[in-house]
């Protein structure tokens, strides 16, 4: 059973989403069309801006971005611990990203939201759960980059 | 295409019904709005069935079953929350094409408690489920952004939103109709529990159970059938998806598609914003509330906080004007999903026709009224209908 082959095979980290890369420097990728925009889920048949059927580049997206907008969600499913912040970090390449951010104080935030819009952040990994063979599931997340 | 018009409507009290079916609420509907427009099931000619939970399971036949089959075509609509809006415009379309003379719409919901909507499954394995681990995709978190947006680009404030809970709930006490009739303070507002940020409990719409229902008719026959009763016209039934934009695919986009819809219902009916006596809106969120009074053209760009604090989307019995969901909105009066775009239809219509049904919170002056429905992923409907 396929079931039982994959729980022999090699167990390692394994990326919630296709489009995050692990390895010695984590990244995401985009798949980019002629029209220049670029979407995150790498497998596409047509793009949405312009209808090219490419062919698409994937490209290595940068690590660091602003943040756009975000919420502080005190309410999900079973084992998502509240409060966290979810944000929309916009990248340097002209894409944006759906990614919680960590190393804050989603509360405080509350209070003043106005010094998050456009905070400087950079991308970080972190295991978020494992896998039914026992991997561990790598997430990414966003932080604020420290000077 | 042929002028048509709403001949009869039927809506029962949103709120929870676990010991009926779904094609037994929708039924119910039905049957009112028939009686409503003197018609019989003999009478109609076609319908359209708008539900989202059993889209697969023939609930518009289902219906039919209850209330006579008569072999007429059916199409069973699902398009998110615009699911009831998009089965009225299937009716309107096939009567304006001249196929169909009478047509009927219902929208029906079962949700019971069903709690957050949105957020990703992550295919067999929850290890795999981004919701939470990369951001959120559920509703509340969605419609949060929206708003934090709009924080961000004109300063708008917490207080803003919450005024809109504060007058949304107020109107809801004149609404026999309304899942909830109570009101609240906007300290309860500002106080209640958080759900996401900057949408507390209050600020966001109850989940449960509706259905409602409308019967159309072309001009030729209503003299026929309406026998001198007041009866309002649909003037533009407008119907968009989401065009690409920046970030649409990462946060949906709920601006782009009403503003490209309302344009094209102004130009269609051939109205201004001005015009409108009063205006029934997708506020499934207050945060979702104040970005449409900006597209759908209520207010100025970036002017909406100030609309709020100016009295407008306030009903003009409690000192307001430009008056914004008169019958409680989404966020009191409920939202049963399937339901909700039929629904907010028969309140335009009502203070069109001066129906005793909406007497305790009739506007004046009624001679034109917007219905607005947003379904994410995306589709917006926008039906204005005159007299
Ligand atoms: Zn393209």
């Amino acid at each position: 059973m396929a079931e039982q082959a994959q729980a022999t095979a090699e167990t390692g980290p394994r990326p919630i989403v296709p489009f995050l890369k692990l390895g010695a420097e984590p990244h995401l990728v985009g798949s980019k069309c002629s029209c220049g925009a670029i979407f995150l889920d790498t497998k596409r048949l047509a793009c949405s801006k312009c209808g090219s059927t490419g062919p698409f580049q994937t490209v290595k997206l940068s690590t660091r971005g602003k943040v756009y907008v975000f919420s502080v969600v005190h309410q999900s499913f079973p084992g998502i611990k509240t409060p966290y912040i979810t944000a929309i970090v916009d990248l340097p390449e002209g894409v944006s990203v759906r990614t919680n951010l960590v190393d804050l104080d989603p509360l405080a935030i509350e209070k003043d939201p106005k010094p998050l819009f456009d905070m400087p952040v950079e991308m970080i990994t972190h295991v978020v759960a494992k896998d039914r063979q026992g991997n561990d599931v790598v997430a990414f997340a966003f932080r604020p980059i420290k000077h | 295409m042929r002028n048509v018009y709403v001949l009869g409507t039927g809506m029962i009290k949103f709120g929870r019904y676990p010991e009926k079916t779904v094609p037994e609420l929708g039924a119910e509907a039905a049957l009112i709005a028939m009686k409503d427009a003197g018609v019989t099931i003999k009478d109609v000619e076609m319908l359209a069935s708008g539900n989202l939970y059993q889209s697969n399971a023939m609930v518009g036949q289902r219906i039919l079953q209850q209330v006579g089959q008569m072999g007429i075509p059916v199409i069973n609509v699902a398009n998110a929350c615009a699911t009831g809006s998009t089965a009225f415009r299937e009716a309107y379309l096939s009567v304006a094409s001249g196929m169909y003379d009478i047509a009927m719409a219902v929208g029906v919901e079962q949700m019971g408690k069903a709690g957050l909507l949105g957020g990703g499954a992550g295919g067999s394995d929850p290890a795999y489920s981004p919701e939470g681990k990369i951001g959120s995709g559920l509703m509340p978190a969605v419609f949060g952004q929206n708003g934090i947006e709009h924080m961000r680009k004109y300063g708008t404030t917490m207080e803003h939103f919450a005024k809109i809970s504060v007058k949304s709930h107020k109107h809801a006490t004149k609404n026999q109709f309304s899942q909830y009739q109570n009101e609240v303070s906007l300290e309860d507002v500002m106080n209640a529990r958080m759900v996401a940020y900057p949408n507390t409990l209050y600020m966001c719409c109850p989940t449960g159970d509706g259905a409602a229902a409308a019967i159309l008719v072309s001009e030729d026959k209503l003299k026929q059938f309406a026998a001198g009763r007041k009866r309002a016209k649909i003037a533009a039934s407008v119907l968009t998806s989401d065009p690409w934009t920046e970030r649409d695919l990462t946060l949906p986009d709920v601006n782009t598609l009403t503003k490209r819809a309302a344009k094209q219902a102004y130009e269609k009916a051939g109205i201004g914003p001005e015009d409108l006596a009063l205006t029934e809106l997708h506020d499934c969120f207050a945060t979702a509330e104040l970005v449409h009074y900006e597209n759908l053209y209520l207010c100025k760009e970036g002017e909406a906080g100030k609309f709020i604090d100016e009295g407008g989307g306030v009903h003009p019995s409690l000192g307001g004007k430009s008056p914004v969901n008169v019958s409680g909105g989404l966020l009191s009066k409920g939202h049963p999903l399937g339901a909700t775009g039929v629904a907010n239809i028969c309140e335009v219509v009502w203070h069109l026709t001066q129906d005793e049904r909406a007497k305790a919170r009739q506007v004046p002056n009624a001679k034109a009224g917007l219905a607005h429905v947003i379904g994410l992923g995306s589709a917006c409907t926008i039906h204005i209908l005159t007299v």
